[in-house]
């Protein structure tokens, strides 16, 4: 590229940062991860632990990664991430069975399957091997934060309907009927579906709403040119 | 072929990546996570061996609340019964827990059992008393249930009472149970053997008295022979 030609300025850590937690949201924009993100939403407090998981998986790796990029080649990288990313993996199956036996029970395989997590290689080779470390971190502790909150409101809603409750708190005294299929699987996909209908009409909204201020310009533009002339 | 058709593979065999670099990068990165790993299993290791030693404590004083100690034993394929200590048990054993009350007595043993249920195994755990020769506790170690139907089984009040002295007699030759546990349609137990189930969680029901009634025709024919050795610890 010549040094004329215009460059993009590269973005700041804070962009990196908040690019995965809307704008290029994981699970409701990427649409990445759906294997925990219906699998293991049937409570707010299982969400959140899953999505600091991840959290945690996604930026040590990333870190990592980032910090050995120059060291791999590109005819083992994929390789290189693997094993890169089962550490982590590895890590926080020994850091929950410690903390909490009732969490781990309550995730399950889930933990081991972020090995498996799309999210996680997607982001290793799109963004951390391509940047520098602390840029790289961010972006994964942003996107990371991102996957975490899609997680939330999803679990949050299930266990709402589902259970009356939210973060094991109960809402609605001992009258309330729970709406159980929300804690089973179909409840995942009915949630997820919800959330992204709503994620798509805000975008289309948006979108028409940036073609009308276009047209508008446009029109202005002309009219005052035809004024001129 | 001309020599200008051949430029391109020449230029990739050139910037082919050597093979020890290849290795180098590898090696290097199997190391640093080899370390990572084993660091962290090393520093984990002793609270989450405390805290499945807690989770097990648990769920036996659970079943015998009168339990203030609970120690882990085996009961070996031979039909001796010993302390349990670290690592995996043989083959063929069976892990049992002696819970012992606030003087040091046998209150009585807690044992697993574990049985297909609706949506996926259901391990429960149960509390056996050697004088009346029956089950006096019941409780849930795992399942996956469907929330509202099969996990009625913690919560229903006639379906646990099914538990307060549940017969797991052996028979003369103390080569299983004298009648097997059963699980009988709802409002249709006559015998004390059998268990009640819950009308619209039979799976669930059925799975529990045969993790139950598995559980115990193995374990008891080993350990009520020998019980008296778990009096002297």
């Amino acid at each position: 590229m010549s040094e004329s030609s215009p460059l993009l300025a590269p973005p700041s850590t804070w962009e990196e940062f908040t690019e995965g937690l809307w704008k290029r949201n994981p699970v409701f924009v990427m649409v990445l991860g759906m294997c925990p993100t219906l699998a293991v939403t049937v409570s707010a407090v299982n969400s959140l632990s899953m999505g600091v998981a991840t959290t945690f998986v996604l930026a040590a790796s990333c870190f990592l990664v980032s910090a050995l990029r120059k060291l791999i080649p590109k005819e083992v990288r994929i390789a290189t991430y693997i094993v890169i990313i089962a550490t982590f993996v590895t890590v926080t199956d020994y850091a929950i069975q410690a903390i909490s036996l009732d969490l781990y029970e309550a995730l399950g395989a889930y933990i081991q399957l972020i090995v498996a997590n799309c999210l996680v290689l997607g982001r290793a080779e799109a963004h951390a091997a391509r940047n520098p470390p602390l840029a790289a971190t961010m972006n994964a502790i942003g996107m990371g934060l991102g996957f975490t909150l899609s997680l939330v409101m999803i679990g949050g809603v299930r266990e709402i309907l589902g259970a009356g409750a939210f973060f094991g708190f109960s809402l609605f005294g001992p009258n309330f009927q729970p709406w159980v299929v929300m804690v089973l699987p179909p409840g995942g996909f009915f949630v997820m579906a919800g959330w992204l209908l709503l994620f798509s009409i805000v975008r289309r909204r948006a979108q028409m709403r940036a073609q009308e201020n276009e047209r508008a310009r446009a029109a202005a533009e002309t009219s005052g040119a035809c004024h001129g002339a | 072929m001309s020599a200008s058709d051949n430029t391109p593979q020449v230029d990739a065999a050139a910037h082919a990546t050597p093979t020890f670099t290849l290795l180098r990068a590898l090696s290097v990165v199997s190391a640093i996570c080899g370390l990572i790993i084993v660091g962290s299993y090393l520093l984990t290791l002793d609270r989450a061996k405390d805290n499945r030693r807690l989770a097990s404590e648990r769920a036996v004083i659970k079943v015998l609340p009168d339990a203030k100690s609970v120690k882990p034993w085996l009961a070996l394929a031979n039909g001796d019964v010993v302390p349990a200590g670290e690592g995996d048990p043989p083959t063929g054993a069976v892990r049992f827990y002696a819970a012992y009350d606030a003087n040091g007595h046998l209150d009585g043993v807690a044992a697993e059992g574990a049985a297909k249920g609706y949506a996926d195994t259901v391990r429960v755990m149960f509390g056996y008393r050697k004088a009346c020769q029956c089950i006096v506790g019941f409780g849930v170690v795992s399942m996956r249930e469907t929330p509202g139907i099969g996990d009625k089984i913690i919560t229903d009040k006639d379906f646990l009472a099914n538990f307060k002295a549940l017969d797991v007699k052996l028979t003369e030759d103390l080569a299983g149970l004298a009648n097997e546990v059963k699980v009988v349609k709802h409002g249709t137990k006559a015998q004390g053997w059998q268990i009640d189930a819950i009308s619209g969680s039979t799976v669930t029901s059925r799975a529990v008295g045969k993790g139950i009634n598995d559980a115990a025709q193995i374990l008891l024919p080993r350990l009520v022979p020998k019980i008296d050795r778990l009096e002297k610890q």
